[in-house]
C-alpha cells in the first residue's frame, strides 16, 4: 500500500517538475521525489541495520542536502525562473501521459526472471528515467539540465531498488557519493557560467563548434 | 602493491592540496608518477596478490592498459613541471580573445592529475562492474577541474559539455550494470555476485535477452566516454581547450579506461554466448567513427580538434578491431599502446606549437621546422606516425585489422575501412604538413626550446617507432593471450 503512494508521488513529481517554471519550486518538487525514493528501501526490503543507515543517507543527501547546495546556487545566481525553454510547458505536459503509457508498455515488453514487490516499480522508473533525459535536453537553464541529471539518477535509483537483493550495498553508497560530488562540481560550474556570462542559459554556450 | 598504485597517487594528491610551495609540489608530482610507474613496471616480472576480496587485480587487461597509463603519466609529468613554471602569473590575455583570464589554483591542478592517477588505477584494475562504474564516474569528476585550468569561457563551455554528456552517459551504463544484475540472477534464487571472474565462469547460466541488453547500455554509456561517433560530441571541445598536457592524458588514458570498460562487458557477454552480437554492435559503432572523424577532420581550422578528431577515429579502429575477432583483436590491443604513445606525444608536442605560436589555428602556424626545429621535426613524425605511415607501429596494427578483415572475406569492411583510413591520412596531413613547412607569417618570439619540452614527446614517439620495428616476444605473448581471452587469437 505505502510503495503504490510513494509510486503515485514519483509521478506526480515529475508531471509537476515537468510543468513548472519556477526554479525554485523545481528544486522543491524534486527533493520531494528524493525523498520518497529515499525511503523506498524500508518498504521494499525486511528490517535490517544496513538497510536503515543506508536509507538516512539517501534521504538526507536527496531531500536535504542536494536542495541546499542548488538553493544556494540559486541565491548567488539571482535567477528564478526559467523562461522559454525548447519544449514549452504545455507541451511537456502533454509529454508527460505519453511517456507514462510508453513506460508501461516498454515494461511488459521485459519479462523479469524474478518478482518485484511492487507491479508498479518497473514503469515508473523508466518514467522517471525518461522525464530526467527530457528535462535535459529540453531545457536552456543550467541549473535546470542539473535537475534533469537528478531526476535521470532518480530513476536509475528507483530501478536498482527493483533488484537491490543482487547488488552489495556498498556499490549503492559509492553512486550516491558519485552523484553528490556530481551535483557539486556542477554547482561550481554554474556559478563559473554565470560570473563569465551573466546568466545562466546553456544556448549561449555554443563557441565551440564545427 | 595494488594498495600501492592506488595510495601513492591518492596520498600524494591529498598532500599537494597542503603544500605551499610550488617547486616542492611539483616534485611530488614527478615522485608520484615515478613510483607508479617502478610499481607498474614490476607487475610484469611477478604476479600482484588481488585485495578488498579479490574487487581489485591486476589482470592482464589491466596490466596492459594501466602499464600504458603510468607510463604516459610520467611523461607528462615531466612536462608538467615546466608547463606550471610557466603558467603561473596573474591573469594574463588570452590570444584568442584579447581578454583577461587566470588560471585555476596549481594545488587544486595538481591535486586532481594525482588523483585522476588513483582513479584511472581503480578503474582498470576493478574486477567488480559496481566497483568500475563507481570509479569511472570519478575520472568525470575529477578530469573537469582539469579541462577549465584556464579560466575563460571556452574552456568553461567545454567542461560543461563534458561534464553533463558524460554523465548521463555514465547514467546510462549505471542502467547497464543493473540489467547485468538482472541476468545474473539466476534460476533457482541464487544470484551471481557481479564479479567479472564469477559472470564468466557461469556466463551459460545468464540470461541472454538482459546480457545483450546489458552490453548495449554498457556500450552506449562507456562508449559516450570513450568518444564512439555519435556520442563523441564533447571530446573535440574538451581536447582542443584543455592544457596540452591534460589533452595528452584524456586522449592516451582516459579513453582507454573507458575501453576498458566496454571489454569486460564484452567479455562476459562473450561468455554468455552472445559473441556474434556484440561484435557487430562493436563494428558497427567502429566504422560509424571513422566516418564522423573522416568527415570532421578535412579542412578543420583547429590543430588541436583536428587530434581530436584523430582520437574519434582511432577509438573506431579500437573497437572495429575487437568486433571483427581473430587476430584483429591482436592487432587491436597492440592499436591501444601505439595510439596512446603517439597521440600523447603529438598533443605535447601540440602545447609547444601553442606556446610558440600563440594560436590554434592551424593557417596561422608556417614554419615549424625552422623556427622550433625539433618540435617541428617531432610534429611531423608524430603526423605520420598517427596516420598510419610504416614503420610506426600504428602502421604496424593497423595493418594486422586489415589482414584480419581479408581474411575473413569481409570486403564491404575492407573497402569502408580503407578509404577512410585514406581520407582521414589526406585530411590530417594537408593541415599539419603545411604548418611544419614555409617561413612563419607572423613574428614568433621563441626563446630556445628546452629539453623538458621536447624530450618527453620524442620518448614518447620513439617507443611506437620501437614497436614498429620491433614487437619484444614478451609483450606479443601477453597481447595474445589478452585476445584468446576475447574470442580472437
Amino acid at each position: 500500500m505505502w510503495t503504490d503512494i510513494v509510486m503515485v508521488l514519483l509521478i506526480l513529481t515529475n508531471m509537476m517538475v515537468l510543468g513548472s517554471s519556477r526554479l525554485r519550486a523545481c528544486i522543491r518538487i524534486v527533493a520531494t521525489q528524493g525523498v520518497a525514493l529515499g525511503i523506498l528501501p524500508l518498504l521494499l526490503h525486511n528490517f535490517e541495520l544496513h538497510i536503515l543507515i543506508f536509507t538516512i543517507i539517501s534521504v538526507i543527501l536527496k531531500g536535504v542536502v542536494f536542495p541546499l547546495m542548488l538553493l544556494r546556487t540559486l541565491r548567488q545566481l539571482n535567477v528564478w525562473r526559467e523562461d522559454d525553454p525548447y519544449v514549452g510547458y504545455g507541451k511537456s505536459l502533454l509529454a508527460g501521459p505519453i511517456v507514462l503509457a510508453f513506460s508501461y508498455w516498454i515494461s511488459t515488453r521485459l519479462p523479469m526472471p524474478f518478482t518485484i514487490e511492487s507491479p508498479m516499480l518497473i514503469p515508473v522508473a523508466f518514467f522517471t528515467l525518461i522525464v530526467g533525459l527530457f528535462l535535459i535536453v529540453s531545457r536552456k537553464k543550467a541549473l535546470t539540465q542539473v535537475l534533469g541529471y537528478l531526476v535521470l539518477e532518480n530513476g536509475i535509483y528507483a530501478f536498482g531498488m527493483a533488484i537491490a537483493n543482487q547488488q552489495p550495498m556498498l556499490i549503492e553508497l559509492g553512486t550516491l557519493l558519485d552523484v553528490f560530488v556530481g551535483v557539486f562540481v556542477m554547482g561550481i560550474a554554474i556559478f563559473h557560467i554565470s560570473r563569465q556570462f551573466d546568466h545562466i542559459d546553456t544556448d549561449q554556450l555554443s563557441v565551440l563548434k564545427d | 602493491m595494488i594498495w600501492a598504485l592506488i595510495l601513492i597517487p591518492f596520498c600524494a594528491s591529498l598532500l599537494s592540496l597542503l603544500i605551499r610551495s610550488d617547486n616542492l609540489r611539483r616534485y611530488l608530482l614527478v615522485g608520484a608518477a615515478i613510483g607508479h610507474s617502478v610499481i607498474m613496471t614490476l607487475s610484469w616480472t611477478r604476479n600482484f596478490l588481488p585485495i578488498l576480496n579479490g574487487w581489485f587485480a591486476i589482470d592482464l587487461i589491466a596490466q596492459l592498459f594501466l602499464s600504458i597509463s603510468s607510463f604516459l603519466f610520467l611523461m607528462t609529468s615531466f612536462y608538467a613541471v615546466r608547463y606550471l613554471k610557466n603558467e603561473k602569473h596573474d591573469g594574463k590575455k588570452d590570444f584568442e580573445e584579447e581578454k583577461f583570464f587566470v588560471n585555476a589554483p596549481e594545488a587544486v591542478f595538481t591535486a586532481c592529475l594525482l588523483m585522476f592517477l588513483a582513479m584511472m588505477t581503480m578503474v582498470v584494475s576493478s574486477q567488480h562492474f559496481g566497483i568500475l562504474w563507481v570509479t569511472m564516474e570519478a575520472t568525470t569528476l575529477v578530469t573537469a577541474p582539469l579541462i577549465y585550468f584556464h579560466r575563460h569561457h571556452r574552456s568553461l563551455e567545454a567542461t560543461w559539455k563534458y561534464l553533463l554528456i558524460c554523465s548521463v552517459g555514465i547514467a546510462v551504463s549505471l542502467l547497464g550494470n543493473f540489467f547485468l544484475a538482472i541476468a545474473a540472477s539466476a534460476h533457482n534464487g541464487v544470484s551471481i555476485p557481479l564479479m567479472r571472474s564469477d559472470l564468466i565462469a557461469a556466463g551459460s547460466q545468464l540470461w541472454t535477452p538482459w546480457v545483450k541488453a546489458a552490453f548495449i547500455f554498457f556500450l552506449v554509456g562507456y562508449g559516450t566516454k570513450m568518444g564512439l561517433a555519435p556520442l563523441h560530441t564533447w571530446l573535440p571541445d574538451a581536447h582542443s581547450e584543455s592544457p596540452s598536457l591534460v589533452s595528452a592524458l584524456l586522449s592516451g588514458a582516459l579513453l582507454n579506461c573507458a575501453f576498458v570498460g566496454i571489454l569486460r562487458a564484452f567479455e562476459v557477454t562473450a561468455a554468455a554466448g552472445q559473441i556474434a552480437f556484440a561484435q557487430d554492435l562493436l563494428i558497427m559503432f567502429g566504422l560509424v567513427s571513422m566516418l564522423f572523424a573522416a568527415v570532421f577532420v578535412i579542412g578543420q581550422a583547429d590543430y588541436k580538434r583536428m587530434l581530436a578528431y584523430s582520437s574519434v577515429e582511432h577509438m573506431g579502429i579500437l573497437a572495429l578491431g575487437v568486433g571483427l575477432g581473430g587476430t584483429a583483436v591482436f592487432g587491436s590491443m597492440f592499436h591501444a599502446i601505439n595510439h596512446s604513445l603517439t597521440k600523447a606525444g603529438l598533443f605535447l608536442i601540440a602545447g609547444n606549437i601553442l606556446a610558440a605560436y600563440k594560436t590554434k589555428n592551424a593557417a596561422n602556424v608556417r614554419g615549424l621546422l625552422s623556427t622550433i626545429p625539433a618540435s617541428g621535426l617531432l610534429w611531423v613524425a608524430g603526423i605520420l606516425a598517427i596516420t598510419g605511415f610504416p614503420p610506426f607501429g600504428i602502421f604496424l596494427s593497423e595493418f594486422v585489422i586489415l589482414k584480419a578483415a581479408i581474411d575473413q572475406g569481409r570486403y564491404a569492411i575492407v573497402i569502408a575501412y580503407l578509404i577512410l583510413l585514406a581520407i582521414i591520412f589526406i585530411g590530417i596531413s594537408a593541415i599539419a604538413l603545411r604548418m611544419a613547412q614555409g617561413k612563419s607569417i607572423k613574428p614568433v618570439e621563441v626563446k630556445s626550446e628546452r629539453a623538458s619540452s621536447f624530450l618527453p614527446p620524442a620518448i614518447l614517439l620513439t617507443a611506437t617507432l620501437a614497436l614498429g620495428i620491433y614487437v619484444p616476444t614478451h609483450l606479443s605473448d601477453v597481447l595474445h593471450t589478452i585476445a584468446s581471452l576475447l574470442g580472437g587469437y
